[in-house]
């Protein structure tokens, strides 16, 4: 009884260091930067897809690879930010006007991003085998890719939270995440402020792209699953608040774990039928003000 | 002089619309059957786009329920197909899907922006995956067989479906309900206090925005002969109303209809050899129609015959 519930419970922490450091980026997106990003599913993609590329073609650990993707698709994220972003945000007259616009431009960036990468890659479902062994932890037998990416989905996190909380720019982000016009007066370059958050939120995708890429399979349309389950999250753990997310991804993990085990097959129902009563009874979530 | 140039322009629009109709209404006797079986789909896109936009345009809520009530009324048509004539199997269909918004329209009374948004794209998810399994490990079987009409039936049920539908909404846009609706969309506290029911109309129009939905599923699910969950309630049917309306024009009576006759042609034109830059131009042409064109392409030519106007008047 003890070994299946052990079982249960390490299952769904691994499901949920995923899903947090996903939702982690998605929230900075949203709550700093103002951008519903319906694409974020489809820079975890191109994570997965450059990191399946990388040990393929040349080889190159995964684990190296998180390296090489996070700036990357950093970089992306940035430009994004730079060019399309920032003409909309300068051309909408209130917060709310550039929310909508902001999101429809996500939507686009969907469909520009998912067809781009099946002209690259085909619409095929690709995987790899990357530290694939069984690990015996107290009983229960998991595979050791997925204990690595549970680690490095808690490190990554830390680092991060060590970063927000602690340096300079970090201070500077949550000024931003408060009152932008008011951080903008007290000296924080808010444009450059901005697109570093959109594009910190883009490098957690496609590191957690490349994580996914060790253990699940891939493909291009993947995206969307995982921008459903990362909004899930940032609305469980309320919109806007970064430690909410984190600990909302390990919530939505456990939850997982815990419906496949009583009727596979039901999980992503359970997902949706807590996100809409969340919705509908504490729009603000976990740790929302 | 003003107004009866006001009316007669009014009169001569009703003529070219009228005319229209009866060219549309024929077709079916002249025109090739790959015609016949273009415009129906054109009429479905059409229908669907200007259903969302007759709720979504002037309050400003950005639904993406859209294929949630489209595919209510393919499961209705499904499960009722045998049985049932078509006609009443429309309005069946209609009906629940009618219900479903105003079930969803009631839950998220008190959402605003990101929240309905999110709200309504994860009823589609919902539906698909509890149908899933409920059609895995319930009745253990998945898909449907859908009895089937000739092209001819279907594109005129289309077409009324159609009619009814823009008579609506040009009905609706002209009455105290229109200007309601536009208030909540310009500032909705404020609409509040002036009086409008905030809640009743946008439910209500929420809910009748559903059933015309439902009934273009209940009539397409007929063509397609093989349904399941993943045809009936595909995400894409979310978000194509929603860029064909902007990329039309969603502010204006007009706007969604080319927006969505332009998308399906090209989508007709591309999507056989090139399946996937037809995805690709309609991500860009999305995303330059929000950058550049806010009113969408009836917004341009309304610019472009205001400046010939003035052209003339300073010539004269």
């Amino acid at each position: 009884m003890i070994e299946r519930i052990l079982d249960v419970a390490i299952a769904g922490l691994m499901l949920g260091g995923i899903y947090a450091l996903i939702a982690v980026g998605l929230s900075l997106q949203y709550g700093v930067a103002r951008v519903l990003n319906i694409a974020h599913g489809e820079f975890i993609m191109l994570g997965a897809f450059i990191s399946w590329s990388l040990y393929t073609i040349f080889g190159i650990n995964p684990l190296v690879s998180l390296a090489i993707c996070g700036p990357v698709v950093f970089v992306i994220g940035f430009i994004l930010y730079r060019t399309m972003y920032t003409s909309l945000r300068n051309s909408s007259a209130s917060p709310a006007v550039f929310e909508g616009k902001s999101l429809l431009a996500s939507f686009g960036l969907v469909f520009i991003i998912q067809n781009v990468a099946i002209l690259i890659w085909g619409a095929d479902i690709k995987g790899y085998s990357y530290l694939a062994f069984p690990v015996n932890f107290g009983g229960a037998k998991f595979a050791a890719n997925r204990l690595v990416t549970l680690g490095f989905a808690i490190i990554i996190g830390l680092v991060f939270y060590l970063f927000l909380a602690r340096s300079r720019l970090g201070k500077a982000i949550r000024a931003a995440a408060q009152d932008p016009s008011a951080a903008g007066l007290m000296g924080v370059n808010i444009n450059q402020v901005l697109a570093l958050c959109f594009g910190f939120g883009a490098l957690m995708a496609g590191l957690g792209g490349t994580l996914i890429s060790m253990s699940y399979q891939i493909e291009p349309t993947m995206g969307m699953e995982y921008t459903i389950i990362a909004l899930i999250v940032i609305v469980l753990g309320g919109l806007g608040s970064i430690p909410g997310s984190f600990i909302g991804g390990f919530v939505l993990g456990l939850v997982g774990s815990i419906v496949t085990y009583i009727q596979p097959g039901l999980s992503l129902v359970a997902y949706y039928v807590i996100f809409m009563i969340l919705l509908v009874a504490k729009p603000t979530g976990i740790l929302g003000k | 002089m003003d107004i009866a140039k006001v009316v007669s322009k009014r009169s001569f629009m009703l003529w070219v619309s009228f005319l229209v109709l009866i060219l549309l209404a024929t077709s079916p006797l002249y025109a090739p059957e790959y015609t016949v079986i273009l415009l129906t789909s054109i009429f479905m896109y059409i229908v669907i786009t200007v259903s969302w936009a007759m709720f979504s345009g002037p309050t400003g809520y950005i639904s993406l329920a859209s294929a949630a009530f489209f595919g209510v009324g393919i499961y209705t048509s499904a499960i009722l197909g045998k049985t049932l004539p078509l006609p009443l199997i429309i309005i069946i269909g209609g009906l629940v899907s009618f219900c479903l918004g105003l079930l969803v329209g009631a839950l998220t009374l008190r959402l605003r922006g990101v929240y309905f948004i999110m709200f309504t794209f994860g009823l589609v998810e919902l539906l698909l995956h509890f149908i899933l399994w409920w059609e895995v490990n319930i009745t253990g079987t998945t898909g449907r067989v859908v009895p089937t009409m000739s092209n001819t039936t279907v594109y005129y049920l289309m077409l009324i479906i159609f009619v009814i539908l823009m008579l609506t909404t040009y009905f609706i846009s002209r009455s105290r309900y229109g200007l309601a609706m536009q208030s909540i969309g310009e500032y909705e506290e404020a609409a509040a206090h002036t009086g409008v029911n905030v809640t009743t109309v946008k439910v209500i129009t929420f809910a009748v925005s559903a059933f015309f939905m439902g009934a273009a599923g209940t009539i397409m699910a007929t063509r397609w002969t093989y349904i399941d969950p993943r045809i009936a309630f595909n995400p894409t049917i979310s978000f194509l109303p929603v860029m064909m309306a902007i990329f039309g024009g969603a502010g204006h009576l007009y706007g969604p209809v080319i927006g969505a006759a332009l998308f399906t042609y090209l989508e007709e034109f591309l999507i056989t050899r090139f399946p996937y830059y037809y995805m690709l131009i309609f991500g860009i042409i999305l995303v330059v129609t929000i950058l550049y064109l806010p009113d969408g392409l009836v917004g341009v030519i309304q610019k472009l015959w205001k400046r010939i106007l003035e052209m003339k008047h300073a010539d004269t």
